[in-house]
């Protein structure tokens, strides 16, 4: 059953899944990135407290949260449509994916920079930094094995995502499953999809974990 | 010179009014080691984060070196900050930071290259006595080993004024006076003016020569640290300052003398020259003494011989030796 042409199409969605989820998880970062740190910076007790920005921004994070990511994607097509031109094929599901993540990798952010003591930060001030210098010298720097945790939880969380993509063909991993699991009903096929992205899961999980545990310099 | 005018801050949350700090004036000279020593919660933290503008007074002055601190721009603030370094209680490194790294940090922020930066930060490291710990992570080191590091930073950029907000009230007594020394030091041989901000009265005893009482939000007491110690005027201050009267002498019909140092004779052994002198034996019945810049200062109680004779001869010793003295019948129970 598993014959040369069902090797090379598992490859092949095996592939889409791997651009899908790095390409989002990049660009969801640039977005979420800074989203977190104005959550962090224009906060309560924050380097430079701005109440309205941080409500008004902190709204529309939680709104852009609280859609279930498979309706949010059907909602979304003919946005796709316009940006991307196509509303199937991998390309097509990185926007609802970074849409999705990008809020969400703004509370990730924002809750690690949280965890830095405001005593370091004052420090910081009180040798004349300005906030730019704090963000990028202090903040950043100083949660960055948290940061990196962070990082290692998103990649997973939009890996998941992705797989729904394969209901409205959006390709990878997640329309094998879906095409040979749900409409064909190929146990076999099925179990090899969730293998190869269990697998998937923990390389990142891992290589997230090593990295940041490497990199604290606060463990002895 | 720092000259603080009709300062104020109120915290507002709410309905709520806090009044931290309330109408401070004081003038810390160049070259001063000027201490504030108040209970916690007097606003001695605000008064410190005051001075530097970390937190913004909302009334009154700061002249810093002759500029208005409140009436100056942001930029031109973030640039007074480097010649006005600041220490913590908690030492506030960097933790993803090597100890030479941490150094360099306030030079980076003042724009100085990395290799001048990294020659710096070696020199101070060897001038806070960690020059084989370049390489540490603050994790690594112990507390006292992190406030040299975080003082070193302090001075990198070669500031006029360090405030020390309770830097050893972390540290235990032995790594409090080694840092306390090399304040002095630092005070001495690169006269940067010092603040320190303590709830401890031997910090300021045994670094301090100006001294601020700080007591509800108020000042309530200041002066030169040897005046304010032999005699504190405000109730706060003699709190502080004097042995606590939990003294209860339970001698009764005894003859004894309350000796009082108030800095007029030297730190010498006077009880023995005592004995030897006058060819007789004195009992040390209670004493709370100190010495402060070489002087000494505090009480003794001393029980006197029965023979009169002896009596007059020790009065005699003390006059000529200007301690003064006060009979105590001590029938006190």
């Amino acid at each position: 059953m598993l014959d040369s042409a069902m090797v090379s199409l598992l490859g092949l969605s095996l592939w889409e899944t791997l651009y899908m989820v790095i390409v989002s998880t990049i660009l969801a970062y640039v977005i979420g990135l800074p989203i977190g740190v104005i959550l962090n910076i224009t906060g309560k007790g924050g380097i430079c407290p701005q109440k309205a920005v941080n409500s008004v921004l902190g709204i529309i994070v939680n709104v852009f949260r609280s859609i279930p990511f498979l309706i949010l994607l059907i909602w979304m097509l003919p946005v796709t449509k316009v940006i991307v031109g196509t509303m199937v094929g991998p390309t097509s599901v990185i926007v609802p994916l970074v849409v999705s993540a990008a809020p969400f990798i703004g509370r990730m952010v924002e809750s690690s920079l949280n965890e830095i003591d405001g005593g370091v930060i004052e420090a910081a001030q009180s040798m004349g930094s300005s906030s730019w210098q704090i963000i990028y010298k202090v903040l950043i720097p100083e949660s960055k094995p948290s940061l990196i945790i962070g990082a290692a939880i998103s990649i997973t969380t939009i890996l998941g995502y992705s797989a729904m993509a394969g209901i409205v063909g959006g390709g990878g991993l997640g329309a094998v499953a879906t095409n040979y699991g749900l409409y064909r009903y190929n146990q076999e096929i099925m179990l090899i999809t969730i293998v190869i992205i269990v697998v998937i899961v923990q390389i990142f999980q891992e290589i997230g974990m090593m990295a940041a545990k490497k990199l604290d310099k606060r463990l002895k | 010179m720092i000259e603080l005018k009709h300062l104020s801050k109120v915290y507002t949350s709410g309905h709520n009014k806090v009044e931290a700090i309330k109408d401070i004036n004081l003038t810390i000279e160049d070259g001063d080691i000027f201490g504030i020593i108040g209970l916690s919660g007097a606003g001695k933290s605000t008064l410190i984060r005051c001075i530097n503008f970390l937190e913004k007074p909302t009334e009154g002055q700061v002249i810093f070196d002759g500029v208005d601190l409140g009436a100056i721009s942001k930029k031109e603030l973030l640039k007074k900050r480097q010649s006005m370094s600041m220490i913590f209680q908690s030492f506030n490194l960097l933790s993803q930071r090597t100890a030479l790294d941490n150094i360099c940090y306030p030079l980076e922020i003042a724009g100085v290259n990395k290799k001048e930066a990294r020659e710096r930060a070696r020199e101070l490291l060897k001038v806070v006595g960690l020059a084989d710990k370049e390489k540490s992570y603050p994790v690594q080191l112990s507390g006292g080993q992190q406030q040299r590091i975080a003082i070193a930073r302090a001075l990198a950029t070669n500031p006029k004024v360090l405030l020390c907000d309770e830097a050893t009230s972390a540290l235990d007594p032995n790594t409090t006076a080694s840092i306390l020394n090399l304040l002095k030091h630092i005070n001495q041989t690169m006269g940067v003016t010092i603040v320190v901000i303590t709830h401890e009265m031997r910090v300021i005893e045994q670094t301090c020569n100006k001294v601020a009482v700080i007591d509800k939000s108020r000042i309530v007491e200041e002066g030169l640290v040897k005046e304010v110690f032999t005699s504190p005027k405000s109730q706060i201050a003699k709190q502080l300052i004097l042995p606590k009267e939990d003294f209860v002498p339970e001698i009764e019909g005894l003859e004894c003398l309350r000796l009082v140092f108030d800095g007029n004779s030297a730190f010498e052994p006077i009880i023995s020259a005592l004995s030897r002198e006058c060819n007789t034996c004195v009992s040390i019945l209670w004493a709370n003494t100190k010495s402060i810049e070489g002087k000494a200062y505090g009480q003794m109680i001393i029980q006197l011989p029965e023979d009169d004779e002896k009596q007059t001869q020790i009065k005699q010793f003390l006059d000529r030796n200007k301690i003064s003295y006060k009979e105590e019948g001590l029938n006190v129970r």
